[in-house]
């Protein structure tokens, strides 16, 4: 420990630690444009810069080191005015299209121009303005918002993918991929971290709200939307509600308000995915087939293995994700039972995640859902159609698809589906295996692993988030070196909950606060509260397969619910 | 940019392979193996990229942007012939803006490109050191001072009319 003054104030700090993290153990947030605690300290936006004493000149607090009797002051007018300047700058290279920017009012760097009393034009803009890259169908990169802090390029590289990285140098300098190819033709995955970490609007969805309240407008159309169990745990955010606030209750009123015919939960197709999955795995395990058994439930995890390891594709599991279960159930079983045609129902898939915008446009499954929204998206429609949101009395799904089990509620977090499948597996083998709750494959970080013994087998398993975690377990698979039998992959570090289209916090949050721990807390308890935990124990499970599938990985079940994959280019 | 397989020769990735060998374990060898596979090929076309990608195991992204970050790399061919006008301060008093646009009108391609015949490429440089020259342009090693539009027409001319009779002299 090393003991130093901040503002007068003393403070005692690990060695090691750098001036912005020893401020924030005293209660002062240094402000900052391009840290992220230890995924991009390279000291480049100038913003958190401070006065320490004796050094020639103010210091980058992102990188600078802690020393025994260090003296620093982070708000002299000295220090004010570079902050001043250094935004003003940033600014005449800024789009400050900032009334209608999906960032408005969540934007780092508008906050600092507010807090530093900037003016915008200071400096007259000299950039003519860049294309915006369009191409793909789930995600938005406008450059002329870029303030090059390389937080995305740092998130892109986090997940081992990197199709994306700074160009050319000084003025000419932009962010994106190789040789300007559209970001649709390379190997990016679609896990939108690099969104999440994006301090301004330069990076976004593709937004799918027109298209909605178009439907929602037609008289024609039947619209049913469905959300994610991550959703739950994160909506709150954009309604000012604390992190891992539980919002389940108030989603199907919300909702309900945008005009929608019906709103489903998604934990069903969650229990849905399970029996199916589980069975998949018992029968694998049972008759040689390939194994480990990788789940098949991450549309961005997907696409990692499509381009990465295409290999390794006979060991995904042929399961949908529950998102394109649930809307491959709704235009055949719900059409069916309802009498509508389904042409005239429109499904709208609330999720956490950018890549499940790609998903829908699958060409292996393009008729299961008609658009997919982000949990961002979903906030923007509540709030432009004027809801108060946290003025909602709870309101309950809508049957039929309104009952799941906690096993369907922790799909949302990492380690949830491995966990979910294991309760159904355990019990297909073993009627009698009682357990519940497999804490071993919990947590945020890492892989984790855990050995089960069920009906005298011997089940090995690992679960991962992240994909460059994911990349370790899938290289010891094709080195036949990889001990298990079943392995969860969620490609967003933490798993759905920490997805790429989940609401944004603001870098001092990221860096001081659990996020994903609570988010994951918020799914957890909904689990252990309920009576049903096994998702094979789901009534509407049971009155699914009694009315329509027959059984788990029958004929039927693998024509709606089983899809294929496509081997793609690593570049 | 265009990303198509231009021909280089199987020959010029062997010799690639080559480099891949020898840097395999050396720290930061990034910047080395750009060097050695601009001197093979004249440029870093994707294709090669790509390849230095994969046997470096480095993002692509990461490749090209230390590629495009230093102006030493090129990612367009340089022709047989390289044409590099002056455009330092004598030089430029002098009117070389002029000339460089005449050889761009000349050859049909811009400062930076090359023919298509891959026989010609345009580079500007700053002072080759020949001020009292000025205007100058070299091709290849040879130096042409004292330029105005229409000697350089004669010199192009001359390099022209030895490829279109195949004499490499």
């Amino acid at each position: 420990m090393v003991t130093l003054k901040i503002n007068g104030i003393t403070v005692q700090a690990e060695e090691g630690t750098t001036i912005i993290e020893a401020a924030r153990l005293a209660g002062i947030d240094i402000p900052s444009l391009c840290y992220l605690k230890d995924m991009n300290c390279i000291g480049s936006c100038r913003v958190c810069v401070v006065e320490v004493k004796g050094a020639r000149s103010l210091v980058a607090s992102c990188v600078y080191p802690v020393s025994e009797g260090l003296e620093v002051w982070t708000n002299t007018p000295k220090v004010r005015q570079s902050r001043q300047t250094t935004l003003e700058l940033l600014l005449s290279e800024h789009h400050k299209k900032c009334l209608s920017c999906v960032r408005s009012s969540r934007c780092e760097l508008q906050k600092l121009c507010k807090d530093y009393g900037v003016d915008e034009d200071r400096f007259p803009d000299t950039e003519k303005l860049q294309e915006i890259d369009l191409s793909s169908s789930y995600l938005v990169r406008d450059n002329n918002k870029c303030i090059h802090c390389m937080r995305c390029t740092a998130a892109c590289k986090h997940q081992s993918i990197g199709v994306i990285g700074p160009r050319q140098r000084g003025h000419n300098k932009t962010i994106g991929c190789a040789f300007d190819i559209p970001l649709q033709e390379t190997a990016c995955v679609g896990c939108g971290q690099c969104v999440v970490a994006c301090p301004v609007g330069a990076l976004y969805e593709k937004s799918s709200i027109p298209q909605v309240w178009e439907a929602i407008a037609d008289p024609e159309k039947k619209v049913v939307f469905f959300t994610a169990p991550a959703v739950r745990a994160t909506l709150g955010e954009e309604f000012d509600l604390p992190i891992g606030t539980n919002v389940e209750k108030k989603l199907p009123g919300a909702i309900r308000r945008l005009g929608a015919d019906a709103v489903f939960d998604m934990d069903v197709t969650a229990d849905l995915t399970i029996l199916e999955e589980a069975n998949e795995l018992v029968n694998r395990i049972k008759n040689n087939k390939p194994l480990p058994m990788f789940t098949s439930c991450c549309p961005g995890w997907v696409k990692f293995a499509e381009h990465n390891f295409p290999d390794l594709l006979p060991n995904l599991s042929t399961c949908k994700s529950p998102q394109q279960m649930f809307g491959a159930l709704l235009k055949t079983y719900y059409c069916e039972k309802n009498n509508i045609k389904p042409e005239n129902l429109f499904v709208v898939s609330v999720i956490p995640c950018t890549a499940k915008k790609f998903e829908v446009t699958r060409e292996e499954m393009i008729e299961d859902v008609d658009v997919a929204l982000t949990t961002r998206e979903l906030a923007q429609m509540i709030s432009g159609a004027a809801v108060n949101f946290n003025a909602l009395a709870d309101e309950e799904f809508d049957s039929p698809f309104d009952i799941a089990s906690g096993a369907g509620v922790i799909f949302g977090a990492t380690g949830g589906v491995m966990e979910a499948a294991l309760r159904t597996a355990a019990n297909i083998l073993d009627g009698d295996f009682e357990v519940v709750d497999f804490e071993d494959v919990r947590g945020i970080n890492g892989i984790r692993s855990a050995s089960y013994n069920v009906a005298g087998i011997e089940i090995k398993v690992a679960a991962a988030s992240g994909l460059a975690d994911a990349r370790k377990l899938c290289e010891e698979v094709q080195q036949g070196k990889s001990p298990y039998q079943f392995i969860e992959i969620m490609a967003c570090p933490g798993g759905c909950i920490n997805g790429g289209g989940q609401p944004i916090q603001k870098d001092s949050t990221r860096n001081t606060v659990p996020i994903r721990e609570l988010r994951a807390k918020a799914l957890y308890d909904e689990d252990a509260s309920l009576d049903i935990r096994r998702s094979h124990e789901s009534p509407v499970m049971e009155t699914i397969y009694k009315e329509y599938f027959g059984s788990p990985n029958s004929e039927k079940a693998h024509k709606v619910l089983h899809t294929t994959y496509t081997p793609r280019s690593k570049f | 940019m265009d990303t198509t397989y231009i021909g280089e020769t199987e020959e010029q990735f062997a010799q690639l392979e080559e480099v891949f060998e020898k840097y395999k374990d050396v720290p930061g060898h990034l910047m080395p193996v750009l060097q050695e596979a601009q001197g093979i090929f004249g440029y870093l076309p994707y294709e090669v990229q790509k390849r230095i990608s994969q046997a470096l195991n480095i993002s692509i992204s990461e490749v090209y942007g230390v590629a495009t970050f230093y102006s030493q790399f090129s990612l367009t061919p340089k022709g047989k012939h390289r044409i590099s006008v002056c455009l330092g301060t004598a030089c430029y008093v002098k009117g070389s803006d002029k000339i460089l646009q005449r050889i761009e009108e000349r050859l049909g391609i811009k400062n930076g490109e090359c023919t298509p015949d891959r026989l010609f490429s345009i580079d500007s440089c700053r002072c080759v050191g020949a001020c009292g020259l000025a205007p100058v342009v070299m091709i290849d090693d040879e130096v042409y001072g004292k330029l105005d539009v229409d000697k350089i027409d004669a010199v192009l001319d001359k390099y022209i009319a030895q490829e279109e009779s195949g004499n490499d002299d």
